[in-house]
């Protein structure tokens, strides 16, 4: 860590000399798919002076087996989540679902198990979906990104009626130069992803992201951002299958300004 | 068991696929869906206390389902005083042979009958066509559905599903006979003449039924709301007069009435108020000028009262509003009749299982993404996808999922559970489906994954995971 940021966070937090420490819940699917959210989770976490951890021993919060009703499998990771995130001060994931997840649905798992329903509890009250931490947390000024373009914003199910997630990534795309935002019209409306869903009743789920995707082009943006990688990944695979070229970006990306790669579907750059 | 649930399967993803590929079905729900959510949120924003009022709502109806026999047993008492009758049938069979019993003997042909899911819920039509009645629906929607040979596929709106044309070639089909021989295709004209067909049907019916939004216990009367004052023609012209309800819609008091109305209509179409809001507590008097000679209400458990202080006793706060259908995006791709019984959408998929069994409706509960636009329009704040997800688990505890799917998921887990193990195994379909798309970024075919490829691309995942990179190129994270 830089002598820089250290004085800074030493003027920041007044009465304790040590950084805020976050760890980073990655998602699964950041972290096989899209290792640059995680990426531009770090950055934008340590521009706000937070100390990131990142702990090893994770991988999934858990949602295909929550959310099949297998409790039993979910308690298994749902503690182990706990565990490895017991000596961090926040927890930071990038993705709506996913903190909901940690947040509030560990500690319904635990009603006959106090010692464990005490500890999903702590985890749940520490964990925060990155763009509401960045604005409302950390009050995040200053991002240095640049992005010209007219983007339009898709607001994923579970951030935005579990959390009330919907101002805080407005917000925090206003201070990125040159993006114009453009309302998308139902931008609550589910894009119909809903994790084993998009297989199990692809038909259903595919109708509901051309909907979406539908919206998007009559948009006209150069590009859909969300902040949950779930939807877009469906949202970039229907675009890409229907040759459209609206492009598709976490919302972390861009306010890390690594926009510069293939957006997510996209093809390389030739090298 | 998993036999019944692949049947059940293969029947439920054909009904979607059929209703998919129904181009008049999606033309007609497309119109509907923007005009109902429109409408419900203009009159919430037109109400500033509107959510101060659904806790209200949901408070009455909390304090009812914990006190539903004491409501019950008044509502009954003030029925009696009133001189009707109450007659209580624990399913539907039972409620449909009370209900031709009343007709029998009151030596009935005909049956108008206004709105009414209860009925559609015991199967009454046909119990009593069975029995020689004429049965009329009089609604205007659930006379389209009739006319069709259907089931209605919204709980308010039973005709939702079919386009103006489709209507205009139904009533032309079934009004020529009667000396409608001009093919009317405007809405008003519409109306019009399933008002002057309908019309002759009320003056000769000789019982009246209708279902009841209210039972209210402090007077004994039921409540009928209705845009198109059938209700009032059903319940008042006939010489008896049936009321068919389920034992939760009872409530204490006018008072409560008042604060269940102002969430009702704007809930359910966006209206301050329905057309008509009409209140009946029993047969006429010497001194009425008219209204029935006789006064029955059936009332009905078929399941209900099992749902009582278990899991999901607050579907029971359920006030029938349809707000949850009209939001719901797969009620919206699919319309009701995909979900194979009478209450569709999310609150239908919650109900189903539980008043039918719930190796009934393997697919309902999952059939959804689960992304809460029910239960954050429900006026009554039932947690609508909490409760489905309620019935997953239940489904995995009972068993009623695939053996298969359990194994994977707990194959799955196993690995997730070991993280560094779980690195190791994902770095080989990350390394193999990089070689295969060779820079697109993208997969048309992925295993087992065709449910996603057949219609979307499958965005490549990264050449290395993050935690590998985190770890193994940036120095000091260790
Ligand atoms: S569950 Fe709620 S939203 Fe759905 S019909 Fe019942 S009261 Fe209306």
């Amino acid at each position: 860590m830089r002598i820089g940021s250290v004085i800074s966070i030493l003027m920041k937090t007044h009465q304790s000399n040590s950084p805020i420490t976050v760890g980073l819940f990655v998602t699964c699917l950041a972290d096989l798919i899209r290792p640059q959210v995680a990426f531009a989770a770090v950055s934008l976490l340590e521009s706000a002076q937070c100390e990131v951890r990142v702990p090893r021993g994770q991988s999934c919060c858990g949602q295909p087996a929550l959310n099949s009703g297998d409790r039993a499998n979910s308690i298994e990771i749902a503690k182990q989540v706990i565990t490895e995130f017991s000596d961090v001060d926040y927890v930071v994931v990038p993705s709506g679902s996913c903190a909901d997840t940690l947040k509030n649905k560990y500690p319904t798992l635990f009603s006959k198990d106090m010692r464990w329903a005490r500890r999903a509890q702590k985890l749940a009250d520490k964990t925060w979906e990155l763009t509401k931490f960045l604005f409302e947390k950390v009050e995040l000024k200053g991002i240095d990104a640049a992005l010209d373009g007219v983007c339009t914003y898709h607001d994923s199910c579970t951030g935005l009626r579990e959390l009330l997630i919907y101002e805080q990534p407005r917000e925090l795309l206003k201070q990125v130069k040159g993006l114009r935002l453009k309302e998308l019209k139902d931008s609550n409306v589910c894009c119909g992803f809903g994790g084993l869903f998009s297989l199990k009743y692809s038909d259903i789920s595919t109708h509901l992201v051309s909907d979406k995707c539908t919206e998007i082009c009559n948009s006209d943006a150069d590009m859909v951002l969300g902040g949950d990688l779930g939807c877009l990944l469906n949202i970039a695979g229907r675009l890409r299958r229907d040759n459209k070229k609206a492009r598709v970006f976490h919302i972390a990306e861009v306010l890390a300004g690594m926009t510069d790669g293939p957006a997510i579907g996209d093809p390389e750059e030739s090298e | 068991m998993s036999e019944i649930s692949s049947i059940q399967r293969v029947e439920f993803q054909d009904r979607v696929r059929t209703a998919l590929n129904d181009v008049n079905l999606q033309r007609a729900m497309a119109k509907a869906k923007s005009g109902f959510v429109d409408k419900r949120l203009e009159a919430k924003s037109a109400l500033p206390e509107f959510d101060q009022i659904r806790d209200a709502a949901r408070d009455i109806k909390d304090h009812v389902l914990s006190n539903l026999d004491t409501y019950l047993e008044l509502y009954e008492e003030k029925v009696i005083e009133n001189g009707g009758h109450v007659h209580w049938a624990r399913d539907a069979e039972e409620a449909c042979s009370i209900i031709a019993e009343i007709c029998k003997a009151s030596g009935a042909r005909t049956v108008t009958k206004g709105k009414s899911m209860v009925s559609e819920e015991m199967y009454l039509n046909p119990a009593l066509e069975a029995v020689g009645m004429e049965v009329v629906e009089t609604d205007l929607g659930e006379y389209i559905v009739q006319l069709a040979g259907e089931t209605p596929s919204h709980i308010i709106a039973p005709a939702v599903h079919k386009t103006r044309e489709q209507i205009t070639d139904l009533f032309h089909e079934h009004h020529s006979p009667l000396g409608y021989t001009d093919r009317v295709t405007q809405r008003e004209a519409l109306v019009n003449e399933a008002r002057s067909v309908l019309r002759e049907r009320f003056v000769s019916a000789d019982v009246g039924i209708t279902g009841a939004n209210f039972l209210v216990a402090e007077t004994g009367a039921n409540v009928i709301v209705t845009n198109e004052g059938n209700g009032d023609l059903t319940s008042s012209l006939p010489k008896v007069h049936i009321v068919t309800a389920g034992i939760e819609k009872v409530i204490p008091s006018l008072e409560d009435l008042s604060v269940l109305l102002r969430v009702l209509a704007r809930s359910a179409t966006g209206q301050e108020f329905s057309a008509y809001t009409s209140i009946y507590s029993g047969p006429r008097r010497p001194e009425d000028g008219e209204g029935p000679e006789a006064y029955h209400v059936v009332l009905l458990d078929n399941g209900r009262s099992s749902m009582l202080g278990g899991d999901y006793q607050s579907m029971l706060r359920c006030i029938r509003c349809g707000a949850c259908l009209n939001h719901c995006p797969v009620y919206g791709a699919i319309g009701g009749h995909a979900y194979g019984w009478i209450y569709p959408g999310p609150m239908g998929s919650v109900l189903t299982p539980l008043l039918n069994g719930f190796d009934s409706a393997v697919d309902l509960p999952n059939a959804c993404t689960l992304n809460g636009r029910c239960k954050e329009v429900c006026p009554v704040h039932i947690p609508l996808s909490d409760l489905l997800l309620k019935h997953r688990t239940e489904q995995h505890e009972r068993k009623l999922t695939s053996a298969t799917s359990r194994w994977i998921l707990t194959a799955w887990t196993w690995l997730v559970r070991r993280p560094r193990f779980y690195q190791a195994v994902m770095a080989i379909p990350l390394w193999t489906m990089n070689r295969i798309s060779r820079g697109s970024g993208r997969l048309r075919w992925i295993p087992f994954g065709r449910g996603w490829t057949d219609t979307r691309d499958f965005p490549v995942p990264s050449r290395k995971s993050f935690l590998r990179q985190w770890y193994s190129q940036e120095k000091g994270h260790e």
